[in-house]
């Protein structure tokens, strides 16, 4: 920001007027992108503002009736109506580029981001850890690092806004949406639902804390309830009987999860789909849309019987998934009930190791 | 008087010797029955307008019931419960049964058939039906406030409203849909109005912009409002029934209500502010003496606005996860749509020049309009700009861009367009120092509620919220203070309005000297507003015509 | 006061004029300047009225288009358990009623007094018939379980043989999305079918009104106007009815 405007301006700009509790901190990386395009929108509402009043008080002071008894009737003029046309335009086509590079630069999260879950509900934010932290109403998160929100909602729209690091999203029932930040001053900052959702929204709000990455490390292992969020899902996988089809055989019913998040995977319409969070919960929910060519569409669906945080255990889980060895020993845990224990049965890739 | 000829010389006749006529609208028909069974445009105007001034202050009580409470941080005056529906009430109020109706159904009632020449709209019978309904729509928000509020917000944002509220939806909803018929109508009938029922001799291009902007707008009014009406029906059968068309477990999407409600309720803006604007068009020429800077630009760019306006609305919805590319694209649409109000402001501004300027109330409701509407409009770029809008969306920033541009700009319209046109409607004058006064001590108040807000806005302080962190509470006791104001402001013409009606001065013709049709007949006018149909045969605003026509006229008024 | 605003020349006029007040009609609006004026104005507000009902009406026909795009195969599944031959009979009741409506239309235009009554009488006949086949598709629907909300059920569409319905059955989420699109059918239909119910009742006062001999002399403006709304309502049944009943239907089964 120093190439386009003095350090001492910019200083001036944020530090002292967040001093007098008129400007938020800038707490993230794009907090000093978005406040510039601000200094510049408030720049141009200034000085358009100041024109159109000089103009208004310059002609009231000149033509007014004791100075100027006689009006001049004037037609218009093609030149003033171009000027005052392009003008405006071509500053409202600027805003419109940078403001559109500013939301694709905030809404495009980088590939190396750690991802959180947060599942909002009627009226609290719940946060979770891939290791299995639980938050409620708060948000750790280390400094340095990208940091990918995966937000759905239980209920009612709701809206996740961390006002001090610029960013925020709507938080909808029924599909995921993502929004990332990088931190860079460790702090205690404000988070706010911004969607109106009922009788407590207002209180629908939380705090989010940034540590040093070693803070963040000890506080990771401090908060950890047991278990992670896929031994959670691995739990729901082989419970909910998902480990009957997607075993993971060649002959099984359903296909292959290993290695498939972030595949991309041709369905039996012919169309080509890329594997993300918002895909495996829709595959869970609506299954028939989403059947794998090659395989029938037999896969019930789980709409209604699982929660929104067993989902995203369930997809954490398919997204840590590389090999279906476990898969295949709780097959075995209980298919030994029935029968002596076999030998593992191809499909299984030669030379694997235990996970 | 004698001039030379390109130039004009206009003094406001003198009007110690005006007298009120014996025989106009409001006298020329007796008892209660002739005025709730009226066709006369001007009596539903009328009629309009004391509706609307009660709604409005209804709509005031809430808008300061809720500054009341956030003088404090916590939630100390009243329930959460209660405040979301006192922000609810005053949206609905405001936007429905005020904003909407107000320029339109009160002065463009009254003005447009006399401002073309023409006897009545072309549907009287109707135009007294878009009251009753209005009426019944007004009535079932009191009863749903009544009968214990509704807390949906005005956006009735679904699924909340559909599936997680106890509250009055339905009964909210249903008043919302009849008053909308009732605002179909009016604009219906301005546009079969507006097309077939010009005088002779009255071009599109001699209309007065007043008759320009409420075309705009009604072609807005038509075309929109069917929109959320079906919304409103789908919010009611989802509530009813349960049929799903909004419920992601059954295969809906929230979003569709979304994209359904801000059809409408984006060229809803325009629909208010267009008519406003065509107030100023008006005001500006008369106390500046001379015609309207650029009169076709100013009369394209209003047609520009409700047309862009149609192509805007997923603006309100760019954080709502539509796809990215849909974004760009409203975006810069949006851009677009800003450029016509800004030739307005221009060419409003090259108005005065060389002209000949008094300042008269509506002439400061005027100046206070291009003020705040500038600063209104400008803030609207910031939320127009794809990245700015992550940032600003759902705070107290939208709040304060809204308010300039309803209230900085629209109602200082409405109240320039009162006091304007009241010599005409009423006869009288009202009380120039105290309307001065009402006019700066308005101006005053809003600033200082507003403004904060938009430094509230950038800090992040969400909407809609019924505590808040304690940091910022010296921008909330401000802007309150302000409200506080405010409400003074808006109180004055209230009272002063309402003497003037026994009281002030017998106002006569022309009190302002103005061109345009309806200041050449008496004031009151009467019934059939004109005795012979008449031809015209001069551009709009033509003060020349205007000059020749007084020098031949006995120089008393009356 | 108003003389100094030029004002119609009369000389030519006044003896137009007072040939126009013999033959001036009863129900000339004295707003208005001449009859040409009033007709062309009701008729230039009847079809800015249409147009708002088209916006009315397209937001329902948007949700259609979106929902169908995305459920397609729920869509033609339950598609397929509308009547085609009950469809296509309203279809013909519809049309012919507008038929009806236009021979009347043109019995007020040159007098037929008697010709008028038929006409509107058989339009409202043809009208209350199709409501009456409606009716009884709707009543089907209720027994079969199909109307939305609570009383709905998906198990014909998961498991089409146990009803000994001939259809490829639908995994259940897919089947729950039937839902929408019997939502769609009723919302559609029945909003049409309000329409034509006021219709029907406003054809009772015309036909009433027709009687007296209203409509049969030079007074043609509100059969005029009311016939170009039953045709628009027409038209809209004429754009359901594909949309609805012929979804994935093959000409050969």
């Amino acid at each position: 920001m120093d190439r386009f405007i003095s350090p001492v301006l910019w200083q001036f700009l944020t530090k002292w007027m967040h001093a007098s509790a008129l400007f938020p901190p800038e707490a993230s990386t794009i907090s000093p992108y978005m406040d510039a395009l601000y200094f510049f929108l408030l720049l141009m509402t200034i000085v358009g503002t100041s024109l159109v009043a000089i103009l208004l008080f310059g002609f009231c002071i000149r033509y007014r009736r004791e100075k100027s008894p006689v009006a001049t009737q004037v037609e218009g003029s093609t030149l003033l109506e171009a000027t005052w046309t392009i003008i405006p335009l071509a500053i409202f086509l600027l805003v419109f580029v940078w403001g559109a590079l500013l939301y694709f630069r905030i809404y495009d999260p980088p590939t190396n981001a750690m991802n959180i879950y947060i599942v909002g509900k009627q009226w609290m934010w719940k946060a979770e850890h891939p290791g299995g932290q639980h938050e409620i109403n708060a948000l750790h998160v280390p400094t340095g690092r990208p940091v990918q929100l995966t937000m759905i909602s239980q209920d009612v729209f709701h809206s996740f806004s961390i006002p001090d690091f610029r960013v925020k999203r709507e938080v909808i029932p029924g599909r995921y949406s993502t929004v990332w930040f990088q931190a860079t001053e460790p702090g205690t900052y404000h988070l706010f639902c911004t969607q109106y959702c009922g009788t407590l929204h207002s209180s629908m709000i939380g705090e989010v804390t940034v540590l040093s990455p070693d803070d963040y490390k000890k506080w990771l292992e401090e908060s950890t309830s047991g278990m992670s969020l896929a031994q959670n899902g691995e739990r729901l996988f082989a419970s909910m009987g998902c480990n009957a089809c997607h075993s993971g055989n060649a002959a099984a019913r359903g296909p292959n999860l290993a290695g498939v998040f972030g595949s991309r995977l041709t369905l039996t319409d012919g169309s080509q789909r890329l594997v993300d969070d918002a895909y495996l919960r829709d595959a869970i929910l609506n299954p028939s849309q989403h059947v794998t060519a090659g395989y029938a569409p037999i896969m019930p669906t789980y709409q209604g019987q699982i929660s929104e945080d067993g989902l995203i255990d369930l997809v954490e889980y398919i997204k840590t998934l590389q090999t279906n060895y476990r898969i295949q020993q709780t097959q075995m845990t209980s298919a030994s009930d029935q029968a002596a224990p076999t030998t593992p049965t191809e499909g299984i890739t030669p030379g694997m190791v235990k996970p | 008087m004698s001039a030379p000829a390109t130039h004009t010389i206009l003094s406001l006749p003198d009007q110690s010797t005006a007298k009120m006529p014996k025989r106009h609208y409001l006298n020329n028909e007796d008892g209660l029955l002739s005025w709730l069974l009226t066709g006369d445009h001007k009596r539903i105007a009328i009629l309009y307008l004391i509706s609307i001034t009660f709604f409005f202050f209804i709509g005031g009580a809430f808008a300061g019931l809720i500054r009341l409470e956030l003088l404090t941080p916590q939630p100390d005056l009243v329930a959460a419960d209660t405040y979301n529906k006192f922000f609810t009430m005053h949206g609905i109020i405001m936007i429905f049964l005020f904003l909407v109706p107000s320029v339109p159904a009160t002065l463009g009632n009254f003005l447009i058939p006399i401002m073309l020449g023409a006897k009545d709209l072309a549907f009287p019978k109707i135009n007294l039906l878009s009251w009753y309904l209005y009426l019944i729509g007004g009535t079932l928000t009191l009863a749903a406030l009544v009968l214990g509020g509704v807390d949906t917000g005005w956006t009735f944002t679904t699924p909340l409203s559909t599936h997680y509220l106890n509250t009055h939806v339905l009964t909210a909803a249903t008043a919302i849909f009849i008053a909308g018929f009732s605002s179909i109508f009016t604009g219906l009938n301005f546009i079969v109005t507006i097309h077939r029922m010009r005088c002779p001799g009255m071009t599109w291009f001699r209309m007065p912009l007043f008759v320009w902007s409420h075309y705009a707008a009604s072609l807005l009014m038509v075309l929109g409002t069917p929109v959320l009406a079906i919304a409103l029906v789908l919010v009611a059968l989802e509530r009813i029934a349960g049929i799903g068309v909004f419920d992601p477990a059954k295969g809906g999407d929230p979003l569709l209500f979304q994209h359904l409600f801000w059809f409408y309720s984006h060229p809803a803006v325009y629909i208010m502010i267009l008519p406003g604007m065509g107030v100023i068009s008006e005001v500006i020429s008369t106390f500046s003496r001379k015609r309207v800077f650029g009169y076709s630009a100013v009369a394209f760019s209003s047609v520009a606005i409700a047309l862009f306006g149609f192509f805007v609305w997923e603006h309100h919805m760019f954080i709502m996860g539509v796809s990215n590319y849909s974004a760009l694209v409203f975006s810069l649409l949006t851009m677009l749509v800003a450029v016509p109000s800004a030739i307005k402001i221009f060419n409003w501004t090259f108005t005065l020049q060389k002209g000949s300027i008094t300042f008269e109330t509506p002439m400061l409701y005027a100046f206070g309009f291009m003020g705040l509407f500038t600063i209104g409009g400008l803030t609207g770029v910031f939320l127009g700009s794809l990245g700015m809008d992550i940032h600003l969306t759902e705070t107290y920033f939208i709040v304060a861009h809204f308010h300039f541009v309803m209230v900085g700009g629209m109602l200082m319209a409405f109240l320039a367009g009162v006091h304007f046109w009241w010599p005409k409607m009423t006869g009288r004058m009202y009380p120039e120092s105290l309307s001065k006064l009402a006019a700066v001590t308005t101006f005053i108040g809003f600033n200082l509620t507003f403004l904060p807000q938009f430094i509230l806005g950038y800090l992040g302080m969400p909407r809609r919220y019924h505590a808040y962190p304690p940091e910022f509470q010296v921008l909330n006791v401000l802007s309150t203070a302000g409200a506080t104001v405010l409400g003074v402001g808006y109180m004055l013409p209230l009272l002063y309005l309402g003497w003037s009606l026994k009281y002030g001065a017998i106002a006569g013709n022309n009190p302002w000297q103005a061109t345009g049709l309806e200041w050449q007949i008496q004031s009151p006018p009467i019934t059939a507003n004109f005795i012979e149909t008449p031809v015209m045969d001069h551009e709009a605003y033509d003060y020349e015509w205007l000059e020749k026509k007084t020098l031949n006229e006995v120089t008393t008024v009356g | 006061m108003d003389s100094a605003i030029a004002t119609h020349p009369h000389t030519h006029e006044t003896a137009v004029h007072a040939d126009h007040e013999h033959a001036s009609l009863p129900q000339h609006r004295h707003h208005f300047e001449t009859e040409e004026q009033q007709r062309e104005a009701g008729s230039f507000g009847m079809w800015l009225f249409l147009l708002t009902e088209i916006m009315f009406f397209g937001g329902m026909f948007f949700a259609y288009l979106l929902y169908r795009n995305w459920y397609y195969p729920a869509f033609a599944v339950a598609s397929n358990q509308l009547s085609v031959p009950l469809g296509a009979a309203n279809t013909a009741i519809l049309i012919t009623s507008g038929f009806c409506m236009a021979v009347g239309v043109w019995a007020a235009e040159v007098r037929r007094r008697k010709m008028l009554v038929l006409m509107l009488v058989l339009t409202t006949v043809f009208g209350i018939a199709f409501i009456g086949v409606k009716a009884d598709e709707y009543h089907e629907k209720y027994e079969m379980h199909h109307i939305p909300g609570a009383d709905f059920s998906v198990a014909q569409f998961v498991n089409p043989a146990a009803y000994g319905i001939k259809e490829e059955p639908l995994n259940p989420d897919m089947a729950q999305k039937t839902e929408i699109y019997f939502f769609l059918y009723f919302a559609m239909t029945g909003m049409h079918a309000v329409h034509m119910i006021i219709g029907i009742v406003l054809l009772f006062w015309l036909t009433h009104r027709a009687w007296r001999g209203d409509f049969s002399s030079g007074y043609v403006a509100p059969i005029e106007n009311f016939g170009l709304y039953w045709h628009f309502v027409d038209i809209v049944w004429l754009f359901l009815f594909p949309l609805l009943y012929l979804i994935n239907r093959h000409p050969l089964h």
